[in-house]
């Protein structure tokens, strides 16, 4: 049995469709991630699998009970963490955790060997209100409240939004860590330098899934070549890769150009040729391994097309 | 059990919270001390303007007695009604009483004779209250000379009728006896009511709401970690006002303590369940507030609490039959001044019990974990 069966979920809010058709299952101690855009429907999907919105259609079941039929079971049994954060700020650290360990119907001393690995970073701090922690701290204490009931399932939204990057490493190794201990982690991120930490992933984007695959699997599936291009203006070489004939698509990426060339296109070499002879100077294209970001780009691209 | 921890948890809120708790002694004291002193029905110094146009031995007696009955204040002296009026226009005067030539032979030859008495009614209470005062002293101003005249043992003339009104349960009328024990009622209105309506309509707004709802926790043991601050807050509220009651106004229920608070327990359950069903459907503490503003309002104006339910039409009359308010001020009202018991509140207990329920039913079954 899947940890979660999530099929046909569809769900509008008044004429904006924010899950259409999402289907998918998450193995039991699997680590998956959403990965997509703002406005995805990242959120809906988790307030539906954790019972606070009910599906226009479709049905969800977590350890095999269902979401609607079944909520107070699954009420037990997941830990959810929304993207806001929204434990007692008039609360301290330590009565935060204890409230949530007590409405779960357990204490803090039970089950402190699931939470120790992160609630040690925040402990010193343990008699402060919640609402005077750091932004990296917060979203530590909220994942301790969580996790303090001893979930099955762990629904995380954006967990690392607006957190510093050594945070967000730290939080990921927490979750690795987690995973281990046998827990079904479900995490959305718009980070896709965080998607390739997941077992799985599922790229989403206006309310539907696109592909799940794992990580390397989505970046095997890239068709064709990618090249990337730098030259000394940045800035006129993307407009000049647009208009050459053998680039079908050009766009941004950090410090270099990312260029997706036409199926029959020949070399990297034949190109920079070309652009220096337009003008450019100093140009460099070589190819590259595709990541995550780039599947994501040109899945999008498709879509659009089509 | 779950219940116990989040009972400590509201306590925690509201203990730490700057504001609430000051408020919550203020509140009372302040109410209590400055209304009934402020805002009473008493009407003193009321400006009068004379217009004499007999100049009489007996006219000058009359403005003598009018003046020794100390609710008046002789303004001015007009030489006629039109400039008497005008100066009630320019708002020097209040009322104006005018005595017709041949006033004091009239009095003495036929026994009868006429005053004019006009009377600002802008402010009705003032207007109204100031010409019955004024009537009074000219009727008791009949009678002296009227027994000058014709004296007789008094009430055995023929066809006289003496009216001797004897005020029962408040003998001397006094305005803080009825008013202080419908206050009470207001101010639990005040604190029970709002406090409650902006609690949880607060959570959703923090966002804490989502981590309770994911949560095993029962609606209706929500709703009771809810309601039970406010129960102790308001019983809180209510001594306070019985206190100040007894030191500051001498007033001591006629009746139990026991009942008022059996009344105030059920009161409280019903107007903080009516205060959560708001907070339900509210999605900011702005509508919770305002709509809450909205029915308190209602609820205080159409209570009986400033005018008596008999004198209202019979649609609205209709309607303090819905007000909870109404029957708990009826009530505080019996056992503070008739000394009225558990067994002649029955009606009004039965009433309060069935707001309670409906209003708690409401605010148990509007509260919903999944949207």
């Amino acid at each position: 049995m899947p940890a979660l069966d999530v099929r046909d979920l569809d769900r509008s809010f008044g004429s904006t469709k924010a899950l259409e058709g999402v289907s998918f299952s998450v193995e039991d101690g699997e680590l998956f991630g959403l990965i997509g855009p703002d406005g995805a429907g990242k959120t809906t999907l988790f307030r539906i699998l954790s019972t606070l919105l009910l599906a226009d259609r479709g049905t969800a079941a977590v350890d095999g009970f269902d979401v609607v039929r079944d909520a107070r079971k699954i009420r037990e049994r997941v830990g959810y963490m929304p993207g806001r954060f929204s434990l007692y700020q008039d609360l301290t650290v330590e009565e935060n955790l204890e409230f949530f360990a007590n409405v779960f119907g357990t204490t803090v001393a039970r089950n402190r060997h699931l939470v120790d690995d992160i609630y040690r970073h925040i402990e010193p701090f343990r008699k402060r209100k919640a609402g005077a922690l750091s932004g990296g701290m917060k979203q530590k204490l909220a994942l301790s409240c969580a996790l303090i009931h001893k979930p099955s399932v762990l629904f995380l939204d954006e967990p690392t939004t607006g957190v510093d990057p050594v945070s967000r490493k730290e939080f990921w190794n927490i979750l690795a860590n987690l995973r281990s201990q046998r827990i079904t982690i479900v995490v959305s991120t718009p980070y896709m330098d965080e998607a390739i930490l997941c077992d799985r992933v599922a790229l989403m984007d206006d309310g539907r899934v696109l592909r799940i695959d794992t990580p390397d699997g989505i970046v095997e599936g890239f068709p064709g070549p990618l090249w990337i291009a730098r030259a000394r203006n940045m800035h006129a070489l993307l407009s000049g890769l647009r208009d050459d004939p053998d680039v079908e698509s050009a766009f941004a990426f950090g410090d270099a150009h990312h260029v997706k060339p036409r199926p029959d296109a020949k070399d990297p070499a034949g190109l920079a040729r070309r652009l220096e002879e337009r003008g450019h100077q100093e140009v460099v294209v070589a190819p590259a391994r595709p990541g995550i970001e780039d599947c994501f780009i040109e899945m999008l691209g498709r879509k659009v097309s089509a | 059990m779950i219940l116990r921890y989040l009972l400590e948890k509201e306590f925690k809120q509201i203990f730490r919270n700057r504001f609430l708790p000051r408020i919550i002694f203020a509140f009372p004291c302040v109410a209590l001390l400055v209304f009934p002193l402020a805002a009473n029905f008493e009407v003193r110094d009321i400006r009068l303007c004379l217009v004499d146009h007999d100049r009489s031995h007996a006219s000058s007696r009359l403005v003598r007695k009018i003046a020794a009955s100390g609710y008046f204040k002789l303004s001015r002296q007009a030489p006629d009604h039109r400039s008497a009026l005008s100066s009630v226009e320019s708002d020097e005067s209040d009322m104006v009483l005018q005595i017709p030539p041949g006033f004091g032979r009239d009095l003495v030859g036929t026994g009868t004779s006429r005053v004019t008495i006009s009377a600002n009614s802008v402010d009705g209470v003032k207007g109204g209250i100031g010409s019955a005062y004024l009537s009074g002293v000219v009727a008791g101003f009949a009678d002296e000379i009227r027994q000058e005249i014709h004296p007789e043992p008094a009430g055995a003339g023929p066809g006289r009728i003496e009216t001797v009104p004897r005020l029962r349960f408040n003998p001397h009328l006094r305005y803080e006896s009825m008013m202080v024990p419908a206050l009470m009622v207001m101010l639990l209105t005040m604190i029970c009511g709002f406090l409650p309506a902006l609690n949880i309509v607060s959570e959703k707004e923090k966002g804490t709401i989502e981590q309770i709802n994911v949560t095993p926790v029962g609606k209706s043991t929500f709703i009771l970690s809810k309601l039970l601050p406010y129960w102790l807050i308001g019983l809180l509220v209510m001594s306070i006002g019985l206190v100040i009651a007894r030191l500051v106004y001498g007033l001591v229920p006629l009746g139990s303590l026991g009942t008022i608070y059996l009344f105030a327990c059920l009161y409280i359950l019903a107007i903080s369940g009516f205060g959560l069903a708001i907070s339900n459907h509210s999605n900011t503490m702005q509508q919770a507030m305002f709509v809450m503003f909205f029915f308190v309002m209602v609820f205080n104006l159409m209570s009986g609490l400033f005018t008596p339910v008999s004198s209202m039409p019979e649609w609205a009359q209709a309607t303090t039959r819905i007000n909870p308010l109404s029957y708990f001020i009826e009530a505080m009202r019996c056992v503070y001044l008739k000394g009225s018991g558990f067994r002649d509140l029955q009606p009004q207990f039965l009433a309060l019990c069935a707001c309670a329920l409906v209003m708690n039913g409401w605010a148990v079954l509007s509260y919903r974990k999944t949207t």
